[in-house]
């Protein structure tokens, strides 16, 4: 599936499109299907987000929806050397999922 | 001055927020303010110029660690603190903050002259010539908003030192400055051309003798050469190495000779004063005589003072390395309380100066001998005593895929790992001197292509990967290290790490350091250990 | 490339001269190297702005082409001008923002055509942002080590 991820303008904190705004959590992302461009386009003009971008990613044996690339799962969950500063969905998937 | 540049940043961050400047045009102006968007947030790069800062001001970084991120700094590999969890909102407040204490974020980041660098122990090493450090003011004054070179082909750094031992990197720098004495003349020998990155070179000697007087202008030269012809076509061929590669030192240095007489005309050098000026700044402190020897009978502060304190000018004093290496810990990092204390002992012991080394740790300068027991005393309590200075255990590692945008593997988790297997196996003393740096990506900033050992992390079909290098050196016998072979995974460069100091352990001579050894009997014997071919 | 592409005086947002602009378009380098009478020249980033240095006395008008804002070619350009002893108009042309005005006008442009039209409050700020300056530059400010060492 293909889903749409970028940084918040303001705070720079990670966010993935959850259909109709910007969520703080990777499981709410959506599967854009064709629309990224054009989602992309009209959420960056308007400031709800910052380079945003698309990437792939699965839904994992857990439900858990899976960046295809470490450097978005890490993204996803926090600093793996820092884990009193993750993101609250690391709780739910484990650190291992990041590697 | 400096204020002036932070309004000048609240009004474009004002504008980026509104929307009158795109991201694209928004970027190249928070990167001049060392504003850097990275994995989870915006991370702030704020410059310590040549690494030095007061108790004051390590208050105020302590204090934005706690006020506006996430309790903690890291200190970083050309002596800046960054930090990692910034709000593009605060960001203006923070500089103002900065503001307060002297301190900016300028110019570390962005196409531009970026914070100059010097030897950690100016002022104090028992070895120096002479104090680099108002020569470094002195750029750094040159550098500071620049008009004409404020948007240069790609990023420049300059280093400057005062000896013979080079303790700042200086050959691998764009352009590295060694202030000499020549019958009794002070003056400085240019180099151009270094750097590490995708392609490590060494920089040639461009000149051996500038009178202090042409300093700046010299520099000016070398700037504008650069500024001129450097490449704009590719981004990974933009640094000055590149062209001084391209057109050969000799024809490099033929341009800025040229352009050095015509500036010579045109009279840009400040004045003498303002030199005097500057250097009356960095007088030595009001040493005091006291004992040059102390009570070992502690076997644990024994160990500290040989491996962390480092010989000064007066025999009553040492400079004390502050380890930010704890085994197992993240290299670089400090908590506000930490800094604190470090801002504390400055203050009480070390004429209030502290300096960050580009080993991501930070030193106290001047030291009385009779106070070290109660400075290590101190440390200790706080878990920044670690005997560990130049050891295996003090790894400088980047931040890496952790933190780090670019990155393509994680550097922290398997700095943890090296330095807590060797702490536990109780390898550390007896290997000695071996500087182990990891960088996460090609770009180096964990300096691997100068470490006894070095890792790189790459990214193989999306998982990460290590290749092993070994042999190189930053000191002034500098030298780039070879890669060993093919790559491994987490466990297999831990595993390789431990392989490659048997080796040495197995082979040494007389006194031998890892590289030393490395040097004499090559590669092959690592290759079969590592291979087994 | 053509000649007579430069711009022409009303694309010119700010200007501080006080004589008349000229009132023609530009030659290129290499032209104005062959037209012994042109007085008006464009330099690319490209281009060595040294080969004007015979011709300086007759040229009325330089503009310098900053395609985008990222290359600081033109910068070194407009200085060896200045240093040379150039008196004439000199232009900044094309990607200029806001953010570059305090740093161009040091570097000793006096006249500014950028592609697109600048706030005229954000430009009088960004033209009054350094009240202290630390280099000596084309613009002839004093210096503040030169203010710390008046006698």
């Amino acid at each position: 599936m293909k889903i749409l991820t970028g940084n918040d303008l303001r705070s720079g904190a990670v966010t993935w499109w959850n259909g109709t705004g910007w969520s703080l959590f990777v499981d709410d992302a959506v599967d854009v299907g064709d629309e990224a461009k054009e989602i992309l386009a009209r959420e960056e003009a308007a400031r709800r987000v910052n380079v945003p971008y698309v990437i792939e990613a699965t839904i994992d044996a857990g439900g858990h929806v899976r960046p295809a690339h470490i450097k978005d799962r890490v993204r996803a969950l926090g600093p793996t050397v820092r884990r009193d500063l993750a993101v609250p969905t690391a709780a739910k998937t484990g650190w291992d999922w990041v590697i | 001055m400096v204020d002036a540049r932070v309004e000048e940043f609240r009004d474009q961050a004002r504008r980026r927020l509104e929307g009158k400047l795109t991201e694209d045009q928004f970027k190249p102006l928070r990167l001049m303010n060392g504003l850097y968007l990275q994995l989870h947030a915006y991370m702030l790069r704020v410059a310590i110029p040549y690494g030095t800062l007061n108790a004051h001001q390590m208050e105020a970084l302590a204090d934005i660690a706690e006020k506006y991120d996430r309790g903690y700094g890291h200190f970083t590999t050309r002596q800046n603190i960054q930090y990692n969890w910034i709000k593009l909102e605060d960001a203006a407040d923070i500089l103002a903050d900065l503001s307060k204490v002297e301190m900016h974020a300028i110019q570390t980041s962005g196409n531009c002259i970026r914070n100059i660098s010097a030897d950690h122990f100016a002022g104090a090493a028992a070895d120096e010539v002479v104090d680099p450090r108002p020569y470094a003011e002195l750029m750094r004054q040159w550098s500071s908003f620049h008009p004409e070179f404020t948007y240069l082909p790609r990023k420049f750094k300059i280093a400057v030192i005062g000896s013979e031992t080079d303790r700042a990197a200086m050959r691998l720098h764009d352009i590295g400055i060694r202030i000499v004495k020549r019958d009794g003349e002070v003056g400085a020998q240019f180099f151009a051309g270094g750097g590490m990155g995708r392609t490590p070179m060494i920089a040639p000697m461009i000149r051996d003798f500038v009178p202090l007087d042409q300093l700046i202008i010299y520099a000016e030269a070398c700037l504008r050469v650069y500024n001129r012809y450097g490449r704009r076509d590719n981004k990974y061929k933009a640094r000055i190495k590149i062209l001084v590669h391209e057109l050969g030192a000799a024809e490099y240095t033929r341009q800025v000779e040229d352009e050095f007489a015509h500036m010579l005309s045109v009279g840009i050098e400040p004045p003498r004063e303002e030199l005097a000026r500057i250097a009356a700044h960095f007088a030595p402190p009001a040493f005091v005589d006291g004992p040059k020897t102390l009570d070992r009978s502690d076997p644990d502060f024994a160990l500290w003072v040989d491996r962390n304190t480092h010989r000064h000018q007066h025999d009553a004093y040492v400079s004390a390395v502050i380890s930010l290496k704890p085994a197992g810990g993240i290299p670089g990092d400090a908590t506000a309380d930490q800094m604190r204390l470090m801002a504390r002992l400055a203050k009480q012991y070390s004429f209030d100066e502290l300096r960050v080394m580009h080993t991501q740790n930070v030193l106290l300068p001047h030291v009385r001998i009779a106070d070290l027991h109660a400075v290590w005393s101190a440390l200790d309590e706080a878990g920044l005593g670690s005997p560990n200075m130049d050891t295996i255990e003090d790894i400088i590692a980047c931040p890496g895929l952790d933190y780090c945008s670019l990155a393509n593997a994680r550097s922290i988790p398997l700095a943890q790992r090296i330095s807590e297997r060797f702490a536990a196996s109780g390898r550390t003393a007896e290997l000695g001197e071996l500087k182990l740096k990891i960088s996460g990506c090609i770009n180096a900033c964990g300096h691997h292509h100068a470490g006894h050992i070095g890792i790189l992390g790459v990214d193989k079909k999306g998982t990460e990967n290590f290749q092993l290098s070994l042999g190189g050196s930053e000191a002034e016998d500098v030298s780039l290290a070879k890669i060993t072979g093919p790559g491994f995974d987490e466990d297999g460069v831990v595993a390789a790490v431990e392989k490659v100091t048997d080796v040495y352990l197995g082979a040494r001579e007389d006194g031998e350091r890892f590289l030393d050894t490395y040097r004499r009997i090559g590669m092959e014997p690592f290759k079969e250990a590592l291979y087994g071919r | 490339m053509a000649d007579n592409l430069g711009t022409s005086p009303d694309e010119v947002q700010f200007r501080f001269r006080d004589d008349d602009p000229v009132d023609h378009g530009t030659v290129t380098v290499d032209s104005a190297l062959e037209q012994t009478n042109a007085n008006a020249v464009r330099i690319e980033p490209g281009d060595d702005a040294r080969l004007l240095l015979p011709f300086l006395d007759r040229l009325a008008l330089v503009e310098v082409n900053f395609p985008a804002f990222g290359d600081g070619r033109g910068y070194s350009a407009a200085r060896i001008l200045r240093e040379a002893g150039y008196a004439g108009e000199l232009r900044a042309v094309g990607d200029v923002l806001i953010d570059q005005l305090s740093h161009m006008r040091r570097c000793g442009f006096d006249s500014f055509a950028p592609d697109k039209r600048l706030d005229e409050d954000d430009a009088a700020r960004a033209f009054a942002t350094w009240e202290n300056v630390y280099q000596r530059a084309a613009d002839a400010r004093v210096i503040i080590a030169d203010k710390r060492h008046e006698a």
